[in-house]
């Protein structure tokens, strides 16, 4: 038998992998309310902060843009970025749902490497967030906000980029949450945090003139560079800064939760809930 | 001499601290043997579960199946087990075919191969004119020979299920125990039950492995097990057993 580990050959991989992501995309397919609270969330922003923000708010001349810009043009990139910061978020508490109601062991009986099994899921919940990102560009354009015309296709390896590094930080906190009623809290101290104190609003040079800190801060998150290389994609434009900031974050988010799922640590160390 | 399809020896895990969830637990499970996993609640038999499924590692001692030790061959001591888990583990908003494919793939069954033998299981389980009904609308009885349907659609050689009837009715129950009988007789599969209800156990055919406080307290076929024991039936054996005495005590009468 040809082989290459495990006995299932590279077709049997890749036969996996597009199990695992099918599943992911038909679980969200089946359930409406999701995909639609995907897309009201970015929507509202869009329609009623950026409408009452544009007169407020006047924005300079910054690259990737080469003329004044609504303010609803800027914030764009920071909606996509929300779109996927909060598909991370639900692709964690799914995670962990599925942990404690014990789904999570099906995929971990499969014969394949647990670091591939898990990559799989994560890249089945970026797909899941491209899907949600293709809809809401479709409306963005339909409410007729220029961008450019092959913006949808430049944008797509920023997308799986910064799709996987928000997955992978949703699964390095599914793996450190033990309990489903935690979860409220990581909303707040993760979620409002990573967005409030990025580009996805105001543009650092703004927070730079609010004060020093913020603007440290917003500089470090991750989440800045993520919206920033979706900005610059959406342009045809790569930023390098960007690029390198978000592949580094990916890849320590995703080490720390392939070691988060080791077996020697078991699913989390818990003892199992019975006998 | 045949390689057992479940081999477990020496096996001892801690969740931290002092106390041992198992100890020194070592038995064997043959092709086309039916053996139940007999213990009361909190036996340790979910610790066992999740050491001979990798889940959990062990802190001494070896799980092998078919010859592969799960600790250093995963793949291939997993490619030879089916799992059916205590909790329910399908999703509800699949369909059952949807549910199966997703299982089939995940052992790299492309969707050709993997239809064929979802209609052989399913309709050995007569279920299969329900393959395209979301899980949410069938009962637990209906969910629960899914889910066996599912963990054979890999052919395994160990089937592993971890109180499969919890929660079911009586009819429900003999199906499920008359259908994994009949997989052990036919196809030679075999077989690790655990449960702690004693009426699931054939006192004719059937092995059994009594675990009590983490560490096996009897072994082997059930007739063995009793005359052993010096009971007449497995029910005694396991009050005798099981009993909350002094372990000196049950050595003794033992």
């Amino acid at each position: 038998m040809n082989s290459l580990v495990n006995g299932l050959g590279a077709k049997g991989w890749w036969v996996a992998f597009q199990g695992i992501v099918a599943r992911e995309v038909l679980r969200f397919v089946h359930q409406r309310e999701r995909f639609l609270g995907a897309l009201v969330r970015p929507l509202v922003w869009l329609f009623v902060f950026a409408a009452g923000f544009r007169a407020a708010l006047g924005i300079a001349i910054i690259p990737p843009y080469e003329t004044y810009i609504p303010y609803e043009v800027y914030i764009v990139p920071g909606l996509i970025g929300m779109i996927q910061l909060f598909n991370g978020m639900q692709g964690s508490l799914s995670m962990v749902y599925d942990r404690e109601m014990g789904s999570m062991r099906v995929l971990l009986t499969s014969p394949l490497p647990r670091g591939f099994l898990l990559v799989a899921r994560l890249l089945g919940g970026v797909v899941v967030s491209v899907l949600q990102v293709a809809a809401f560009l479709l409306i963005v354009r339909l409410y007729g906000i220029d961008l450019p015309a092959w913006a949808p296709l430049t944008v797509l390896p920023a997308l799986l980029l910064n799709g996987l590094m928000l997955g992978a930080l949703g699964m390095v906190l599914a793996s450190t949450i033990r309990q489903l009623e935690n979860f409220a809290g990581v909303m707040n101290f993760v979620v409002f945090p990573l967005f409030f104190l990025s580009s996805a609003l105001y543009p650092l040079y703004r927070m730079e003139e609010a004060g020093e800190l913020l603007w440290w801060l917003c500089s470090l998150n991750p989440f800045t560079h993520g919206v920033e290389l979706i900005r610059f994609a959406l342009y045809g434009q790569v930023d390098g800064q960007a690029l390198a900031v978000v592949t580094g974050a990916t890849l320590l988010f995703a080490a720390l939760a392939v070691r988060g799922y080791s077996p020697a640590r078991g699913m989390g160390s818990r003892a199992p809930s019975a006998g | 001499m045949t390689v057992p399809a479940l081999e477990v020896e020496g096996l001892r895990h801690s969740y931290g601290g002092d106390r041992f969830a198992l100890e020194d637990v070592g038995f064997g499970v043959m092709p086309g043997a039916f053996t139940c996993l007999l213990g009361p609640n909190g036996a340790g038999k979910s610790t066992l579960f999740a050491l001979a499924t990798g889940l959990l590692r062990p802190t001494a001692g070896h799980v092998r199946i078919h010859g592969h030790d799960i600790a250093d061959e995963p793949g291939k001591a997993l490619a030879r087990m089916g799992v059916v888990f205590q909790q329910p583990t399908l999703d509800l908003d699949l369909t059952v075919a949807q549910n199966l494919r997703y299982f089939a793939a995940l052992h790299g069954i492309g969707r050709r191969e993997a239809d064929r033998r979802i209609e052989t299981e399913l309709t050995r389980l007569s279920l299969f004119e329900r393959r395209a009904e979301k899980v949410r609308a069938l009962n637990g009885g209906h969910r629960r020979r899914v889910e066996i349907a599912r963990a054979l659609l890999h052919r395994p050689a160990l089937l592993l299920l971890d109180e499969p009837t919890v929660g079911l009715d009586i009819p429900a129950r003999r199906t499920l125990i008359r259908h994994v009988h009949a997989l052990c007789a036919d196809d030679g599969i075999a077989v690790l039950w655990a449960t702690h209800l004693i009426d699931e156990i054939d006192p004719a055919t059937d092995h059994v492995v009594l675990l009590h406080r983490g560490r096996v307290r009897a072994s082997g076929p059930v007739a063995a097990v009793n005359e052993q024991a010096g009971c007449a039936t497995v029910a005694e054996t396991f009050d005798r057993l099981t009993t909350a005495k002094p372990l000196a005590d049950v050595e003794a009468a033992a």
